[in-house]
């Protein structure tokens, strides 16, 4: 599915971050956000996975077409790895996708260790896992590769292209280098809102 | 020209500035018209003496602090739908006053309990009722405090606003199931109107035009305070903005 | 969504935490109370209804800000709201999970707490009826109050202060059912009232809770 941005604002707190932005994404290509901390792209990946309403702009895809994986990997610590997953893949009835997704992210051998025993790197394996079980053609990776080491970052640029020869398409936020030979890169900096003109014409928003 | 423009902030600050000093006074006015009347003026009650007296307080505000919270219901509803920032800072100013109000009725009404029914309180179902509703204020009051996104409270309250609305009427009716009280009837109603002597009549309604006027002034006052507020925070964050743009 | 509540059982189960800790309060309340009031058995016997009733009730209020707060924090809420799963489903569902794993069990060993306070021999039915049908509104009513103060670090003593005055009607109607049963007086009114209170509450209630997530997670 092909992902078209136009002239897309975003706000965090009240207060715009990004206006003006404006992409292509066609399906099978991969685009990676840049910019300084702070510049709204974590606000841009919540707003385009449909967690917070634009200011303005259109976004071509539905909420519904992307995997949205932020920060927070959303395991629970009581859980085993096989039981998060299977608990992923019921709520998005691909009952039979976990064991492929736990193999590719080189899992299999933790299935049935509590999440809470595992490490740092593992969790993000595992949650990385999950967009797998999704099935949804847009993943949209908030900064996928925090606490993997170098072989796990392989693994999952393995997974990246594998999701974008099968027809999907991937946005991430990253600071790292990726080695994704295709991947765009889109510098956000140029797209940070300005600050409004002189007070006075104070509109419905105080903003 | 749409009644709308008047929500918008600026429009708001400039039509309502000049007017809070006159409402300010009519409302200084009639409530020292309305109580001296009231509290000097008329004849002591053949029952209640002169206890009788303290209806100047306590029916204005008892009927205040319910109208307050309808009137914050509307605006919330507003807010909702129509997303003027004015209405949601409407109903913030107002909830403190609500408050205000109830808890003038229910120590107004306590003062005229104690020599009439011998007690402070009963648990009556009036009584009861404004006990709840003083809850549901503290509650409002509360839940905006403790969120920092503007917005983001704004919402949350008046879903709050709309849920207790519902939940108030509904305990209203359940405290009346719950028990029969001693409380009087309504003190004024259109069907039976002779129930209260002339001579209290008219010096209560000009009490009630006061509180109203009062709340009036008082909430026009706070909203405008409550939309300085935001304006200087929205200040604030232009120029924290332009330190970073620079 | 059966999924989802399969989970939260899980979870409450494996944790341990509220589950139990609801059932040891409302223990808890039922020595305590006779100790502060005295022993006399017709005492007891005359404010038990009520004092279960309020027990039942705090026992509640107890676990609801654990509702929301671990998926908020581990990020799950974020992927529930992503996931094709509507969030009035996702915040019905926690209310069910809650109820099960606190109201159900509160309902269960409420007879018991009544043999401590000296309840009626005849209100000891109406006791586990309307706990029945009174403690699922209890539970979609607390999950608004979560949901309301999901993004609030220190929400739990605001969310007692919010949801208390929301659960009077419960209150009253639960009590009156078991007051009025001890006195053997006729308990439809009170009832059905209850009922409605909990199927109304059931039915509306998930719109605004779920409302409540959304403008929580912008």
């Amino acid at each position: 599915m092909d992902l078209s941005v136009r002239d897309l604002a975003v706000a965090r707190g009240g207060i715009p971050v990004l206006e003006g932005v404006r992409f292509d994404l066609p399906a099978g290509g991969a685009l990676v956000l840049r910019g300084p901390n702070g510049c709204g792209k974590t606000t841009l990946l919540r707003t385009l996975a449909g967690l917070q309403p634009p200011l303005e702009g259109r976004i071509s895809a539905p909420p519904e077409a992307m995997a949205y994986a932020g920060h927070a990997d959303g395991l629970k610590p009581t859980l085993t790895v096989a039981e998060n997953l299977r608990f992923w893949a019921s709520v998005y009835g691909t009952a039979g996708r976990e064991a492929p997704a736990m193999s590719a992210m080189n899992l299999s051998d933790l299935l049935d260790r509590p999440a809470q025993t595992l490490s740092a790197g593992q969790k993000r394996r595992l949650g990385l896992a999950r967009l797998l079980v999704t099935g949804r053609p847009l993943w949209v990776l908030d900064e996928p590769t925090v606490s993997l080491d170098a072989g796990s970052v392989g693994l999952f640029v393995r997974i990246v292209r594998a999701h974008l020869e099968a027809g999907g398409a991937a946005l991430m936020a990253t600071h790292i280098d990726l080695g994704l030979a295709e991947a765009r890169v889109l510098d956000l900096t140029a797209y940070r809102a300005r600050p409004r003109a002189q007070a006075g014409g104070f509109d419905e928003a105080f903003a | 020209m749409s009644l709308w423009e008047y929500a918008n902030p600026k429009k708001f600050m400039d039509t309502t500035g000049p007017l809070v000093p006159w409402i300010v006074g009519a409302a200084a006015l009639l409530m020292a018209v309305g109580l001296i009347w009231g509290f000097f003026l008329t004849p002591d009650d053949f029952r209640q003496g002169s206890t009788v007296r303290i209806v100047f307080l306590h029916v204005p505000s008892a009927m205040m602090a319910i109208n307050i919270w309808v009137m914050m219901l509307v605006t919330s509803l507003i807010w909702l739908i129509r997303r003027h920032h004015v209405s949601a800072l409407a109903a913030k100013a107002a909830a403190p006053i609500g408050l205000a109000m109830t808890v003038i009725a229910l120590i107004t009404g306590g003062l005229w309990g104690q020599p009439m029914w011998g007690t402070w309180w009963v648990w009556d179902p009036r009584l009861t009722s404004f006990l709840i509703l003083c809850l549901f204020y503290i509650g409002y009051i509360a839940l905006w405090q403790a969120i920092e996104d503007p917005d983001t409270a704004a919402d949350l309250t008046a879903v709050l606003c709309l849920v207790g609305s519902v939940f108030a009427l509904m305990s209203r009716y359940a405290v009346w199931f719950w028990s029969q009280g001693l409380h009087q009837g309504a003190s004024l109603s259109l069907q039976s109107g002779e129930r209260m002597a002339a001579a209290y009549r008219w010096p209560l309604y000009t009490c009630m035009v006061a509180f109203g006027l009062l709340f009036v002034a008082l909430v026009l006052i706070a909203t405008r305070t409550e939309i300085r507020a935001r304006r200087i925070k929205a200040l604030q964050t232009r120029a924290r903005l332009r330190e970073g743009a620079a | 969504m059966i999924a989802l509540l399969g989970r939260d059982l899980r979870l409450a189960i494996r944790a341990g935490g509220g589950f139990g800790l609801g059932l040891a309060f409302f223990l808890i309340l039922a020595v305590l109370v006779p100790l502060g009031v005295g022993p006399e058995p017709e005492v007891l016997g005359r404010i038990a209804p009520g004092v279960l009733w309020v027990g039942a009730l705090l026992a509640c209020l107890l676990s609801l800000d654990r509702i929301f707060a671990l998926d908020w924090e581990d990020g799950s809420l974020d992927l529930l709201a992503t996931a094709p799963i509507p969030m009035e489903g996702v915040v019905a569902v926690k209310a069910a999970a809650h109820w099960l794993t606190t109201g159900l069990p509160l309902t269960l060993v409420a007879p018991v707490l009544g043999v401590l306070m000296n309840l009626d021999a005849g209100a000891y039915g109406w006791l586990v009826l309307s706990l029945l049908l009174g403690t699922p509104a209890l539970s979609v009513i607390g999950t608004f109050g979560a949901a309301l103060t999901v993004g609030l670090r220190r929400g739990g003593l605001l969310l007692s202060l919010l949801v208390l005055p929301l659960y009077v009607p419960t209150l009253i109607y639960g009590a009156s059912v078991v007051t009025r049963g001890a006195e053997g007086l006729s308990v439809g009114t009170p009832l059905a009232l209850l009922a409605g209170i909990t199927l109304g509450a059931a039915a509306l209630l998930p719109f605004a809770s779920a409302a409540a997530i959304r403008i929580n997670l912008r």
